[in-house]
């Protein structure tokens, strides 16, 4: 059976509100719209009014609400229109989410999930168009969830949502359409899948390409490219990136001793740059080639959709960076 | 008789904003009245021994003191339970006492010892009994206030029939995300009763400085507000068991407590530069919130000048005690480092500064 990623979240946030009558939705137009990319769709009709509201845009008093509700013992899925507009609320999901279970010595845990769309969507320009994977991912106390495929998104979903820390799920606009095949076991109810753990989506033995979100989409491309031309990839669906998986990385460098990290996020201080580290420090002697890192370009988002292009990581880059890694690529136009 | 009525007029009359205030005249009895003497005295008591412990730097980094506003701490929780919620800012500690916290695990937590009410990884600023309804003890201005509107929200989703109070400074008072919760509760009907402890200055700026309207009560608009003489643990109670009572059935209201601190906003504050030394000696004289109780007392004939004298002995030998017996409480144990930073860590590892020297899988 195939399920689009919307219909994957949607039907993960309905279960777990039918499981568990502590979970409740809010967010901007949650509701009556059937949220803004119609991830809540149907949900209002079904649980009423209590339970998913429409909140006036004002992400930092909602973002402290749902935070308050959660020191009480309530489950609450925050909705961000996007992950955008969770910077006029970071100070709660930092402050007063992450940090709070550890200064209380335990007194005060935090179930809340952080959820909406983040990264790149399409023309929508600079401030509508950042990764936060790398922001979130570097701070303790949170959990960090980036789904890839409709499987993904219903088993991590489900799985943020019963955690007992807060989580921060960062799901990307331009896949919710996208249908995947999922499982007779990915649409039980009772399914749900490990935090912390990577997936590898395609084994290989010449190169390892880490990615998350929409850029594993991408890299299964890059990887479909080069077998063609001999290059055997593996490509790892990162699926967490707080907890990293970091022994699952490192394993799969050991075997191919080459890789390659995509992200869309900048590429300072970025996801790409903290599996670098990990896989300098742990793997340093297994490296064939140095580590190649594609990101974003290091500019805010253009509009111009060829410079916004240009801005995005794209197959091609992927692929010809997986060949730099296994040293057959044409020399540089600079230096030829 | 211990639980004999007395009634007493408030200080001065309530004056609301949008609803009619309650009356000045206030029950209570001598075990209440005795009561609040004994509390604001250990709580007088401790913030000063607090200053000591930090000038011989026993104490580190922030320290907020509540000197001088204890009538807020001890007349709110006269008119609740511990089944209705407290949040705050840094200002926590008497607010910890009052929800039965104790001065021992007060002074080890703010001596960072393990016996600390957060296990010495709090400090100051963070204190929680969540036992008893208090859900700390927050760093961030403004922060604490949707924080403690969402604890009402789960308290009506939960139909518990309880309320919260969230509580601010005149500083906070001017925050955007105030208002953010104030439109979102008073939209819900959430339980939620906003204090404005209003000391009049926020850090070193006076009020009226900060604020295009220092009436903090009336600064709901839509929502309605009381202004109480936080000095006046009596009125206090009043207010509180009015706001309890038009929260529950209207939802959300501002209690504005005119309340002054005696010590300078932080340790590092010798709360001079901005206010005159004559305005603090001033209010000590006229307005001080256990003098007043010790006036009501006396004319009461509950208790002599001279056994009020030894009870504050007593107090004082019993916060002595504990800040003996914190001093004896040892450091957090190192592996606390790394405990609590999850519930459930899914065998996260974690590191230390130096991730080849100390690299955990989280307990």
């Amino acid at each position: 059976k195939e399920m689009t990623v919307r219909e994957a979240l949607n039907s993960a946030l309905d279960e777990e509100m039918s499981a568990d009558p502590k979970v409740f939705l809010m967010g901007e137009e949650v509701g009556e719209y059937q949220g803004a990319y119609k991830i809540s769709k149907g949900l209002l009709e079904k649980y009423g009014p209590d339970r998913v509201f429409d909140t006036p845009i004002t992400e930092a008093g909602f973002t402290g609400i749902g935070v308050g509700a959660a020191y009480y013992g309530l489950r609450p899925v925050i909705e961000f229109m996007t992950f955008n507009f969770s910077m006029q609320a970071i100070d709660h999901i930092i402050n007063s989410a992450a940090k709070s279970n550890y200064m209380s010595a335990g007194q005060i845990s935090v179930p809340i999930v952080f959820r909406g769309p983040n990264g790149a969507a399409a023309g929508v320009g600079a401030q509508h168009s950042q990764c936060y994977a790398a922001w979130y991912g570097s701070c303790p106390g949170l959990k960090v969830l980036a789904p890839y495929s409709s499987g993904d998104a219903r088993g991590l979903l489900k799985a943020a949502i019963r955690d007992p820390d807060p989580v921060v799920f960062l799901e990307n606009e331009l896949l919710y359409g996208e249908s995947f095949p999922v499982s007779a076991e990915a649409l039980d109810s009772s399914f749900c899948l490990p935090i912390g753990k990577a997936k590898i989506e395609q084994e290989g033995k010449d190169v390892t390409i880490t990615a998350f979100s929409k850029m594993v989409g991408y890299s299964l491309q890059a990887a479909d490219i080069l077998a063609k031309e001999g290059i055997s990839a593996e490509v790892i669906n990162l699926r967490s990136i707080r907890p990293l998986d970091r022994s699952t990385i490192n394993a799969s460098v050991r075997k191919t001793n080459r890789l390659v990290t995509v992200e869309e996020g900048f590429p300072q201080h970025g996801v790409g740059a903290e599996i670098c580290a990990s896989v300098i420090e742990e793997s340093f002697g297994y490296l064939d080639a140095p580590v190649e890192r594609i990101a974003g370009a290091d500019v805010p988002m253009p509009y111009a959709a060829n410079l916004e292009r240009m801005a995005v990581p794209q197959v091609e880059d992927i692929v010809r960076a997986a060949k730099r890694a296994c040293y057959r690529s044409a020399p540089m136009a600079a230096t030829a | 008789d211990d639980n004999t009525v007395i009634t007493v007029e408030t200080s001065a009359p309530f004056v609301g904003h949008n609803i009619d205030p309650p009356c000045r005249s206030v029950e209570t009895t001598p075990k209440e009245l005795l009561g609040f003497f004994n509390d604001m005295a250990v709580m007088r008591r401790m913030e000063i021994a607090a200053d000591s412990l930090y000038k011989s730097k026993l104490i580190r980094g922030f320290c907020h003191l509540y000197d001088g506003q204890e009538a807020v701490a001890v007349g709110m929780e006269a008119a609740i339970t511990k089944k209705d919620c407290i949040i705050t800012a840094y200002r926590d500690h008497c607010i910890f006492l009052g929800r039965g916290g104790t001065p021992f695990e007060s002074f080890a937590e703010l001596m960072g010892r393990k016996a600390g009410c957060s296990k010495g990884k709090g400090g100051s600023m963070h204190f929680y009994k969540k036992e008893a309804g208090f859900y700390g003890g927050h760093g961030i201005v403004g922060a604490q206030v949707p924080l403690g509107c969402g604890l009402a929200f789960a308290q009506k989703y939960s139909k518990d029939n309880t309320v919260t109070f969230t509580m601010y400074g005149d500083g906070a008072a001017n925050q955007g995300q105030l208002f953010e919760a104030l439109n979102m509760a008073a939209l819900l009907d959430l339980p939620a009763i906003l204090v404005c402890e209003n000391n009049h200055y926020g850090m070193g700026t006076a009020e009226w400085r900060a604020a295009k309207s220092p009436a903090y009560y009336k600064r709901g608009d839509y929502v309605p507000g009381l202004k109480v003489d936080g000095m006046d643990a009596l009125a206090v109670k009043q207010a509180c068991k009015f706001a309890k009572e038009h929260a529950l059935k209207n939802g959300p209201i501002i209690l504005e407590m005119d309340t002054y601190r005696y010590h300078g906003h932080s340790m590092s504050d010798p709360g001079s530069t901005y206010r005159t030394r004559d305005e603090i000696s001033g209010v000590r004289q006229v307005r001080d919130p256990i003098e007043r109780i010790k006036k009501l007392i006396i004319s009461h004939n509950l208790a002599t000048e001279k056994e009020l004298k030894d009870i504050e002995k007593n107090l004082r030998k019993e916060v002595d005690e504990a800040i003996a017996q914190a001093k004896e409480s040892p450091m957090p144990d190192p592996s606390e480092l790394f405990t609590n930073v999850y519930v459930k860590d899914f065998g996260l590892e974690a590191f230390g500064v130096d991730r080849k020297e100390v690299k955990v899988v989280l307990p």
